[in-house]
């Protein structure tokens, strides 16, 4: 079948539906305090929260929470890490990743996500392929839902963008929850 | 070709084709799932902690991943308005592909576009509740341009789609956005499990979707259900599943459609099922039938239900005698 076939179907089958509609802000669907229901919700979904003021600079705050971690990757401006990203010749390098630590420009109260793009990643695969991934987050960042995050995230703004919310996890073994699926096994939002 | 998610992995492993769409292994022990690990991934003999197999699935996986010269990914929701798509999974396997990989290919069906991004508001909700009662999946990925050096295709596939949004009856089955809740509520389903639908879709959905595809091969489905409609209630699209269930049973009696062995049996089951000692005098031949025929003459050609899957053991008795045994006559 040729797409012109196909678009030709389409056009004749298609029912004459109701107009688009309008969509509520679902505001009454929203947490009360913001950023005590994102806290809530990042530990719920099997992350955990760190809070920046406790420490007297990021690298201080890795250290305390991934003692020991030699390969460190970071696109936060002033934290270069010891992992020179800008020197990767392909994404299949940052295999040995231990840590990525990421700036997420937006978080989500009622579910625990951050928004991240490439523009913040330097390589797409960055938060998937380090074996823990830390993003630092502005409190006053944080939207209530899912509608309000659409409507301050512009999707194509870069080629990619993700909702990350929490470690990679499955259940397909007897149904039985296991956190470190083939993604990152961690994951730790900084709150400034 | 490498499948990434865990559970599909573990089926390739097997040669089997999925049983669920959100939980395409769920038909399978952890014992079984550790045999067959050992035996592909040399995992140790007799291991079934599914910590530990899953471990040994992500560096089986990473590898693949490492090496592999394109991604190919399904895709859950395609926005008309930015001419991007979403892929949603809690593994990150999607992603794991599709960034290491140098080429990206995201196949899709027509019906997955959607129609401004401010809908994927309403539908990776929807999506991720109804799934598995996550507030939403873990990964939801916005594909738009290529990697820098990179190349993405996205395939739109018709496979009967179209000719399907023309039948007025069926063609809000095309809302399904593949949560798999009427599998889970399901009472035929939950009995018999996603192999005995012989189809790549299984469940209430899966029986209404492929006697469109292909009716002939497929007349039998909607009659495997009680039409309880609880895959109706279920279903987050407002899908009238149990309704389409009922029509499809129309068309494929009316064309004729009903194998001779269904037809018979309707038959003999109306005159049974009008004569109450008819019924109780077949059910107890049945019981005793079960229990003492050999192989050959329980799992035959006429028994559909018995091909890919064992039958329950009959009970020893009907709940009739049980009840005449057990409470009739007796003091409360
Ligand atoms: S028919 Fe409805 S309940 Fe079933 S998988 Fe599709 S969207 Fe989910």
């Amino acid at each position: 079948m040729s797409k012109k076939s196909i678009l030709r179907a389409i056009r004749q089958n298609q029912p004459q539906g109701p107009p688009l509609p309008d969509l509520p802000s679902f505001a009454s669907d929203a947490p009360e305090a913001p950023l005590a229901a994102f806290q809530a919700m990042v530990t719920a979904m099997g992350g955990q929260v760190a809070n920046a003021a406790d420490y007297p600079d990021l690298g201080a705050l890795v250290s305390a929470y991934f003692p020991g971690e030699t390969s460190v990757a970071s696109t936060v401006p002033g934290f270069p890490g010891n992992i020179p990203l800008q020197n990767m010749a392909s994404p299949a390098a940052l295999e040995t990743v231990g840590l990525a630590v990421i700036p997420a420009p937006w978080g989500v109260a009622e579910n625990g996500a951050v928004w991240v793009t490439e523009k913040e990643c330097l390589f797409r695969v960055l938060p998937f392929i380090a074996q823990h991934l830390m993003v630092v987050l502005a409190k006053d960042r944080i939207l209530s839902n899912m509608h309000e995050a659409y409507q301050r995230v512009q999707v194509d703004e870069t080629g990619f963008g993700v909702f990350i919310a929490g470690p990679s996890k499955t259940a397909d073994i007897e149904q039985a929850l296991v956190i470190g699926a083939q993604a990152a096994r961690s994951f730790t939002v900084v709150l400034e | 070709m490498t499948d990434t998610d865990l559970g599909e992995r573990i089926i390739q492993l097997r040669d089997e084709p999925p049983s669920h769409i959100v939980l395409p292994a769920i038909h399978l022990k952890k014992e079984e799932v550790g045999e067959l690990f050992h035996q592909k991934l040399h995992t140790e003999k007799g291991a079934t902690d599914p910590k530990y197999l899953t471990e040994a699935a992500r560096h089986h996986l990473r590898e693949r991943f490492l090496q592999a010269g394109a991604a190919l990914t399904g895709v859950n929701f395609a926005i008309a308005e930015t001419g991007g798509v979403v892929v949603c999974t809690n593994e990150g396997n999607a992603d794991m592909g599709v960034h290491l990989a140098p080429v990206q290919i995201h196949c899709m069906g027509l019906e997955k576009i959607i129609p401004r991004q401010a809908d994927l508001g309403v539908f990776t909700r929807l999506l991720a509740r109804s799934a598995t009662g996550q507030p939403i999946t873990i990964f939801t990925s916005h594909h738009h341009r290529p990697k820098p050096g990179g190349a993405m295709h996205i395939v739109i596939v018709d496979n009967g789609r179209s000719e399907h949004l023309g039948r007025p009856d069926f063609r809000n089955a095309l809302k399904c956005i593949r949560c798999g809740a009427c599998m889970n509520t399901c009472p035929i389903y939950r009995r018999s499990g996603g192999h005995s639908y012989d189809v790549a879709v299984p469940g209430p959905i899966g029986s209404i979707l492929s006697p469109g595809i292909d009716l002939k091969k497929h007349s039998d489905l909607p009659f495997a259900s009680t039409l309880c409609g609880s895959c109706s209630d279920v279903c987050p699209v407002k899908i009238d599943i149990h309704q389409q269930l009922y029509k499809w049973r129309q068309i494929a009696a009316g064309e004729g459609r009903l194998p001779i062995v269904k037809k018979w049996g309707m038959a003999l089951a109306g005159h049974v099922l009008s004569r109450p000692r008819a019924y109780d005098f077949m059910g107890k031949l049945a019981r005793r039938a079960l229990k003492m025929l050999p192989r050959f003459m329980v799992y035959n050609a006429l028994n559909d239900w018995g091909k890919s899957r064992e039958l329950p053991v009959p009970p020893a008795e009907s709940f009739k005698e049980w009840y005449r045994k057990n409470k009739m006559n007796k003091p409360e």
